[in-house]
């Protein structure tokens, strides 16, 4: 049950083949099958319950248009203010703190008859990319539960670990000798990854080791995939929303900056922030949109043009689609599985009709040195108002306000939160803000302009890697700290932060080792209807099992049988 | 504030009336006689003051404005600054500071910026300030005030200054913090914060503080005029920060000193005149001013540095990510297509632009032929110059008389009662009957004050009554007055013989030591002129 998708769930729910209630406790109790994933920081059970409860009498009375999402459990990332609710932003400083409000995502949500049934965990105040760093502990990726389940240390054997690839389909491997050797497109660049990819450490290193979620929405994307939610809301400033969606096998969608309001999401970089959507499906994120986009009195940045909800047609064509192959996302250190999936991408979409070709964006190398100065700035600015006096954490220490200051501040954030702190001020001061702060905008603007050139040389949309491997090893993502991480791991998402535009990754094969590798499309502003149009055609014609872990509700069924396919 | 309350007071140096305080020229006569050296040294003051906008609701947020609520009772969660709170603006405020912006002359910005001001203090719940640094609401623009120029031994002379405008920007306030010594406790209360100010910059245009309390005091006016500001200085809702320097003349300006936060026309002009005095002291002793910030101790007159001077502060700008850039537009440039409810347009608010004070003051001067200082006085208070036009209209009153009673008489009741012309009981007609009597030397000119004081206080009698129950009319009989003078002559042959001395040195007609007596047999109520008529007859052919 936990394995549906929204569309299916809601049919069924209206029909009165399922209730909400009895949906509701079947994802509670998958999520407390797996509290040692840490996927939620706070579990909501009561509230759950309630709102389970009202979805029902509602649905029971028969008028369920109001309400588009009725019954749907939905999960928050711990950075989303919750009324009541603990809101903790996986961070000392908000370790007790309950808002007096809600964020328009989650009033909208709710509004519309979803069930909130946890506050997903994450990297501490979304600076990550491993949603390791965490006062709730570090997320665990469900797919580390496949390997497991089947007693195999190493997860190098695809054919033991998991039995649930399917041969390739024909029309990819047909075209693949086809098109490859037409556009030669990855040759050149495949020399230059680096040895040390994820994908090279094949094995745990011992029992207690595991898969990373990425991040910093790790628990979010872990919540859709293992069925403790079908929803959940993440942020992506970077890629946040992406990138752990990709390693957890999940539809991670970024929407337009200004569609989705920020009222409510405790920022990191408020001009790059959006809220993301992470569903089984990509036709599951546009139900979604529907419900939550549009302008909000309380975020003067959301447009105020209305919005036209986006309609996906099973039978829509790729006919006169242009989508572009940015030359320079061939990132060092990219795995060949990543390049492999990307590939079979692109040849499928032309083999389904569509044009491509490749595209440059030329600045897009310096777009993380970039993003690393104006997220400083803005993290140092946005982080000023933790200072213990109204809300949060206060030290015990009482001398003199400066020393309340620096204990509280020193108790309540994580070396890394200081160290972006401490970064940005530098780059702020009167000396220096020509030289870091006003240069990092110059540059991102010309990063934003490579896109709109390209879009306007006709190109549709892009289509990318999101991640540079399958998901990584706590031990190898460990190896080095979190801000070499992060920049690693954002490069491919990262510069459509800097412009605004709209992506979205869909799950695109199985690694060889089992584990899911998403690839990205990046669409044109406000033109979401197009992007998930494509994105819905991809993920129709692609070939990838979603996880599935009912077999946790069974135990003595054998996980390799064939499961429930949701699609 | 309080001094203004008190009521008109003779100043005893320049024996001109004033509305507000005596001390200044004081102040300022000390300043001229105590340094002899003095005048080698030019002062120049520039000014910023912070114009609580009088809104409804703050800048940013929907939380109320009210002075003097209970403690923490206007704050909305984005005021405490709750994370994932955002700034939403408040038009109305962007309209007042518009307002104010073409009342003072100002090039209003097409396109204005939101800036982020960075520094740690207990009741700046952000961490950061929301201001318009870089690009604010409008710029240019400047002030014409009056300035009374008083010199010792001549009567003060108004005059029309200017004082230029570098930028007007809209901001946030901030809380309030409230320091308990003995509990060794710092309480915050946030009411105050994030309430729209409007804060203007000054060139450096003025000279010292009688002048600067003559600009604030006009732009008071002006703010109170359009009602973008209550101006009230008392509550906090008009506070200045003024900066000084001194030097001599033909040299570049001395190093500033910033004086903040003073609270009421009278610690402008203390602060300033200390201030200017004390940078004269120290560079004359052969020291040098400091460039630091100092606060205005109103208990000792003094200006002293503020605690963490030593501190280099760097605001940190950066821009507010949170808000859009603000347009403003006019009829061309607005948009097609565009919501008017959530534009800006400026001939839109030009419709709200009032007569000014300034305007005001030369209509009324060219119209009734009345001098700068009448003018100047009948504007400053809200309502009396529309008191005077309704009592001269058509002649219905001498208009002489009318200035007179309400310049000294009637603005002396408003501060007694701290009324304003709106809450004075005074029926107009009363006021009339009284500009008669005075017009017609009928009454007693000492008693008219004494009487508007009754009027106000027992609205329903009638100006006759009280003149008749009191016997305040004056005697006019002429066979009594010219009895009196004679009897005075007769029976005191001192005051013959004072007469005849001041008038041996051929001055011409002298008649004061015999007015004083003859108004005393009179009980102080002989007509004026005629007295000085039939004394000058009686005299002439005596002498």
């Amino acid at each position: 049950m936990t394995s549906l998708t929204v569309k299916e769930a809601l049919s069924r729910l209206r029909d009165g083949r399922l209730n909400p209630q009895e949906l509701c406790k079947q994802c509670l109790r998958r999520a407390r099958k797996l509290t040692h994933l840490n996927i939620f920081i706070t579990q909501t059970e009561e509230a759950a319950h309630k709102h389970a409860e009202a979805s029902a009498y509602r649905l029971s009375k028969g008028n369920n248009t109001a309400h588009p999402l009725e019954g749907i459990p939905v999960a928050f990332k711990d950075n989303f203010c919750t009324r009541g609710i603990r809101t903790t932003c996986a961070s000392h400083m908000l370790s007790n703190y309950r808002p007096p409000y809600s964020a328009t995502m989650v009033q909208r949500m709710q509004n519309s008859g979803a069930v909130l049934v946890g506050k997903a965990n994450m990297d501490e105040f979304a600076m990550g990319s491993g949603s390791i760093d965490s006062i709730a502990g570090p997320v665990k990726n469900p797919w580390t539960l496949l390997f497991q389940n089947t007693r195999q240390r190493s997860i190098a054997n695809r054919q033991s670990a998991c039995c649930r690839q399917n041969a390739p389909k024909d029309a990819a491997s047909t075209s693949e000798e086809l098109v490859v050797g037409r556009r030669g497109m990855h040759t050149a660049a495949t020399e230059d990854i680096q040895l040390e990819s994820a994908s090279h450490r094949l094995a745990f290193v011992d029992d207690s080791d595991w898969l990373v979620t990425g991040g910093s929405s790790g628990g979010s994307a872990a919540a859709v995939a293992s069925g403790a939610a079908l929803v959940a809301f993440g942020s992506d400033t970077g890629g946040s929303t992406r990138n752990p969606a990709s390693y957890c096998g999940v539809v991670g969608f970024k929407p337009t900056y200004g569609l989705l309001s920020r009222h409510g999401l405790i920022p990191l970089v408020n001009s790059m922030d959006v809220p993301g959507i992470l569903t089984k499906t990509v036709e599951d994120s546009a139900i979604v949109l529907n419900t939550v986009a549009g302008h909000d009195v309380y975020d003067s940045t959301t447009v105020t043009d209305p919005f036209h909800p986006v309609q996906l047609d099973d039978k829509f064509s790729l006919d006169g689609i242009h989508i572009g192959i940015p030359k320079e996302y061939h990132a060092p250190g990219t795995s060949p599985d990543v390049l492999e999936a990307w590939r079979r991408a692109a040849d499928l979409l032309e083999a389904g009709g569509a044009k491509v070709t490749e595209v440059s964006l030329p600045h897009t190398q310096h777009s993380i040195t970039c993003y690393h100065v104006l997220c400083c700035c803005e993290v140092a600015s946005n982080m000023a108002r933790y200072d213990g006096i109204e809300f949060g954490h206060r030290a015990k220490v009482g001398e003199s306000t400066e020393e309340l200051y620096a204990a509280t501040r020193h108790e309540g954030f994580n070396e890394v939160v200081r160290g972006r702190i401490l970064a940005g001020n530098f780059f702020l001061l009167r000396k220096n803000y020509e030289r870091f702060f006003l240069k990092a905008q110059q540059v991102r603007r010309l990063i934003s302009d490579d896109f709109r050139h390209v879009f306007a040389s006709g190109v549709d949309m892009l289509l990318t890697p999101t991640t540079l491997s399958d998901a990584p090893t706590h031990s190898w993502f460990t190896e080095h700290d979190n801000r070499t991480r992060s920049e690693q791991q954002d490069v491919f998402t990262q510069p459509v932060n800097m412009a605004g535009i709209p992506a979205i990754t869909v799950p695109a094969a199985l690694s060889p080792r089992g584990l899911p590798i998403g690839l990205q499309f990046i669409g044109q502003n406000f033109d979401e209807q197009k992007l998930l149009s494509v994105a819905h055609w991809f993920e129709l014609n692609r070939d990838f099992l979603p996880l599935s872990l009912d077999f946790l509700d069974n135990p003595r069924r054998p996980q390799c049988e064939p499961l429930d396919q949701p699609l | 504030m309080a001094a203004v309350r008190k009521g008109p007071v003779v100043c005893k140096f320049c024996e001109r009336l004033h509305r507000s305080y005596p001390q200044a020229h004081l102040l300022q006569r000390r300043l001229i006689s105590d340094t002899a050296s003095s005048s080698e040294w030019k002062s120049v003051v520039g000014l910023e003051i912070h114009a609580q906008i009088a809104t409804s609701s703050k800048l940013f947020s929907g939380a109320a404005t009210k002075f003097g609520e209970p403690i923490n009772s206007q704050v909305s969660p984005f005021d405490a600054a709750l994370p994932g709170t955002l700034p939403v603006l408040n038009k109305e405020c962007v309209k007042a500071g518009i307002l104010t912006a073409l009342a003072l002359g100002c090039t209003v910005n097409r396109m204005s910026k939101f800036d982020r001001k960075h520094y740690f203090y207990a009741d700046l719940p952000a961490g950061y300030q929301i201001t318009q640094q870089r690009q604010p609401l409008a710029h240019s623009g400047h002030v014409d005030y009056v300035h009374y120029r008083s010199m010792k031994g001549q009567t003060d002379t108004a005059e029309t200054r200017s004082c230029r405008l570098i930028q007007l920007q809209l901001e946030q306030d901030s809380g309030k913090s409230l320091h308990d010594a003995e509990d060794q406790q710092s309480l915050i209360d946030l009411n105050r914060a994030g309430v729209g100010l409007m804060e203007l910059v000054t060139q450096p245009d003025l000279t010292d503080g009688e002048d600067a309390a003559s600009f604030v005091k006009e732009l008071q006016l002006i703010l109170r005029t359009i009602g973008t500001c209550d101006g009230k200085m008392q509550e906090g809702s008009l506070r200045v920060d003024a900066n000084i320097s001194v030097h001599k003349p033909g040299e570049p300006f001395g190093v500033r000193t910033e004086v903040k936060n003073i609270n009421s026309f009278r610690n402008v002009s203390k602060a300033i005149d200390f201030e200017i005095q004390r940078q004269v002291k120290i560079l004359e002793s052969g020291g040098s001013v400091e460039n630091e910030t100092r606060s205005f101790d109103a208990e000792t007159n003094e200006t002293v540095p503020m605690r963490d001077k030593e501190k280099l502060l760097d605001y940190r700008f950066m821009p507010e990510p949170n808000l859009p850039p603000l347009y403003v537009y006019n009829n061309e440039s607005v948009p097609p297509g565009a919501d008017t409810d959530r534009i800006v347009v400026l001939e839109k608010v030009r419709e709200g632009l009032r007569e000014l004070p300034g305007e005001k003051r030369q209509r009324i001067q060219e119209q009734y032929s009345i001098p700068l200082r009448s003018a100047s006085l009948l504007v400053s208070e809200e309502g009396l110059l529309e008191v005077f036009e309704e009592l001269v209209k058509d002649g219905a009153h001498d208009m002489k008389s009318v200035l007179r009673v309400l310049l000294h008489d009637y603005l002396g009741v408003l501060r007694k009662h701290d009324y304003t012309v709106a809450q004075c009981p005074i029926k107009m007609d009363a006021i009339g009957d009284v500009c008669d009597l005075v017009a017609a030397q009928e009454i007693i000119p000492a008693s008219v004050y004494k009487m508007m004081c009754e009027l106000a206080e027992k609205p329903e009698l009638s100006v006759k009554e009280i003149v008749d129950r009191d016997n305040l009319r004056l005697i006019q009989d002429r066979k009594l007055i010219e009895q009196v003078i004679f009897e005075v002559l007769e029976s005191e042959p001192k005051v013959l013989k004072k007469l005849r001395k001041a008038n041996s040195k051929g001055n011409g007609l002298v008649l004061k030591p015999l007015l004083g007596p003859v108004q005393q047999r009179l009980d102080q109520r002989g007509n004026h002129v005629i007295i000085t008529e039939i004394a000058q007859e009686i005299l002439k052919k005596m002498l």
